[in-house]
């Protein structure tokens, strides 16, 4: 079931039950005896993103986010569900339909320097896409990468630069103009300010932000840091073991948090201010395995609000108020409890 | 009482064919009970404070002035013999990735136990029951099954969690934490800084150098915070006074680049230009070159002297009164 109604034409990506599975080998024994370990990185999400937006995907480790932002990307296959771009679903790979998305649909990662050929000047790879989809004329791909790397706040001297030459930041950049040379609408960003500092973080996000504005970009920002979504990002996606456990606008998330798991994760931020060290509530013991996970509410075994269903039964992500949407039992009496106040 | 007072602490690398300050000169002290947030960014030389006290530099460096006074001892001084007798024991240590700190090829409950052996000389049986406690006193449910763990068998958390109980089990009288949660998760961060606060400091009164770039977390767990930039401190205070009222340039800049809850939306305050390299600091203010406030007396040999605003309370900058 879909959260969004489908009839939405500012839609630009939409999941529908998208699932991904992972088969984990075991060791002799488990072959032996023919035991399959699966793991449900991602388990039936559904996501309707907006043209033009900023979309965050926010969980802990091994939420399933990363593999998440592979999925929407088509960088990795669902093992179940369906994906939609601009309506239409993508063709196989290869295909003509595959490579226009390829081309529209963009990523920045986490770490620049993987990201980037440590052996191929600066200038040469952000080339590469341009001949690769064809942009423009050849004669004026040159001209190009320049007005990319301005487009980033780089010089035309760095086109002559190795990655190794760069700043943290500025191999940051260099990924954001990979990411832009095919111009594409939507640009998927895997955590990607996590490896910087402070003041770097800071230019990334401005750049990225104004991209967002003047070139109508839509982004999806996966990240695990709740201060860059509250600055920078309009409508949130909260994951947990998997699944979406809520879904709200930035603004409304951040006022009054409804999940027992998005209270937590909120608690659990050190707040910048050293006058408002509120007693500082942590959830009992670590997240469960993916591998195992509970039965019932992925949540449960830590949650301070379970009851007894939420053992035996998962809650579906439903829609409540505000554009939001909660996936937890606390939510499911006909008159809702009132999110507590965060 | 003061526990650690760090005097002049100056340590060179080699780099680019000479050898260069990594940390130029610094000045601080911790007290029993008390938390000290060490901050700053990559590069500033934070680290290097940590690993010249506990003399665990690499070879391409080298301590060239300082006292670090703590007890009888001058830990920049000593001999191997009492060092090794110091650490672990009076000084504890917690580094960001705990698999540094843990051998991967003996069981999780070995380790404490031979750490408890070695400095507290106690019999294989009391060693087992103390590693009882002190894995179910950092959180480890079932810690008697866990003492047969290996490390790689942990999540990162869990394996923190071990970490801290081995930096603890002496009872040191000071915890050295070069970014002990940075690896971590928010919710486990969370618990991880708390044990710290709780079994360390309230409960034992021992002094913690907390070495950080997370701003969040001064602000959660330090009662003072210095400010590096470039090898030097640039502020020092009580953590409500340098948050509230940063007197330092880079303080106020640091602080504004943070997307908090109440930076208004739009676009972050940034710091033009980068940290310079090491070989290549700039005479005087080491800051002067990105800093909106700068003038020619910014360049000067004294802009950058520690000057004192009040107990507890100095900033590097001679232009501190005029902005």
């Amino acid at each position: 079931m879909s959260v969004m109604p489908r009839s939405d034409s500012d839609i630009i990506l939409r999941a529908d039950n998208l699932s991904r599975n992972f088969d984990v080998p075991g060791g002799l024994f488990d072959r032996l005896r023919g035991i399959r370990r699966i793991l449900k990185a991602v388990d039936g999400v559904d996501l309707a993103i907006r043209r033009g937006e900023i979309f965050a995907i926010v969980g802990e480790t091994g939420s399933g986010k990363s593999t998440l932002a592979r999925l929407l990307l088509r960088l990795l296959a669902p093992t179940g569900g369906t994906l939609e771009f601009t309506g239409e679903d993508a063709g196989p790979k290869g295909t003509a339909a595959d490579l226009r998305f390829r081309r529209r649909a963009q990523v920045v990662f986490q770490d620049p320097y993987s990201a980037l050929d440590p052996r191929m000047r600066v200038g040469a790879q952000i080339r590469e896409p341009l001949d690769i989809h064809r942009v423009g004329p050849r004669s004026g791909r040159d001209a190009l990468v320049l007005s990319l790397l301005d487009r980033v706040g780089l010089g035309p001297e760095q086109a002559d630069a190795y990655p190794a030459d760069l700043s943290g930041g500025q191999r940051q950049r260099v990924s954001i103009a990979l990411a832009l040379a095919p111009g594409p609408e939507i640009i998927v960003a895997d955590e990607p300010t996590s490896a910087l500092d402070l003041s770097v973080q800071a230019q990334v996000l401005n750049l990225l932000s104004d991209l967002q504005r003047d070139d109508d970009l839509t982004i999806v920002f996966i990240t695990h840091d709740l201060g860059v979504v509250r600055h920078f990002c309009d409508r949130v996606a909260v994951m947990y073991l998997g699944r979406i456990v809520e879904q709200a606008p930035t603004a409304t998330l951040f006022a009054s948090p409804g999940h027992p798991y998005t209270q937590a994760l909120f608690a659990a931020i050190p707040d910048h201010d050293p006058t408002r060290r509120a007693p500082w509530p942590v959830p009992i013991g670590d997240p469960p395995s993916p591998l195992s996970p509970p039965t019932g509410c992925a949540f449960h075994l830590r949650c301070p609000a379970a009851m007894a269903r939420c053992a035996t039964k998962a809650p579906a992500l439903r829609p409540v108020a505000d554009g939001r949407a909660v996936a937890c039992h606390l939510f499911d009496t006909p008159s809702p409890p009132s999110p507590a106040k965060g | 009482m003061t526990l650690l007072r760090v005097t002049g602490l100056r340590t060179e690398f080699r780099a680019a064919g000479g050898w260069h300050p990594a940390v130029d000169g610094i000045d601080f002290v911790l007290r029993e009970g008390e938390i000290l947030g060490l901050v700053g960014e990559s590069g500033c030389g934070k680290s290097t404070v940590a690993n010249s006290l506990m003399r665990l530099l690499p070879g391409t460096a080298r301590i060239c002035g300082g006292t670090a006074q703590f007890g009888e001892d001058d830990l920049l001084a000593l001999d191997e013999a009492r060092l090794r007798t110091l650490r672990g024991r009076a000084i504890g240590m917690i580094f960001q990735d705990p698999m540094t700190a843990l051998d991967p090829v003996f069981r999780v409950g070995h380790q404490i136990e031979e750490t408890l052996k070695q400095h507290l000389g106690l019999a294989p049986d009391a060693a087992r029951t103390r590693a009882v406690d002190l894995l179910r006193s950092v959180g480890i449910p079932a810690p008697a099954e866990r003492l047969r763990a290996w490390p790689h068998q942990l999540s990162g958390g869990m394996r923190q969690r071990v970490a801290l109980a081995i930096a603890i089990c002496c009872n040191p009288r000071l915890l050295i934490a070069d970014e002990p949660t940075t690896a971590l998760d928010v919710t486990i961060q969370a618990q991880v800084l708390e044990l710290i606060r709780t079994l360390l400091v309230a409960e034992r009164g021992a002094g913690v150098l907390l070495i950080t770039h997370d701003l969040g977390v001064v602000a959660r767990v330090c009662d003072r915070v210095a400010v590096m930039y470039a090898g030097r401190i640039v502020e020092t205070g009580a953590v409500t006074d340098v948050f509230g009222a940063p007197r330092h340039p880079y303080t106020r800049a640091l602080l504004r680049a943070a997307p908090t809850a109440e930076a208004p939306r739009g676009h972050l305050p940034t710091i033009p230009g980068r940290v310079p390299g090491l070989a290549a600091r700039p005479p005087g203010c080491t800051f002067g070159p990105r800093c909106a406030h700068a003038k020619t007396i910014c360049a000067g040999p004294d802009a950058a002297a520690p000057i004192p605003l009040g107990p507890d309370r100095e900033v590097a900058c001679v232009r501190h009164a005029a902005i």
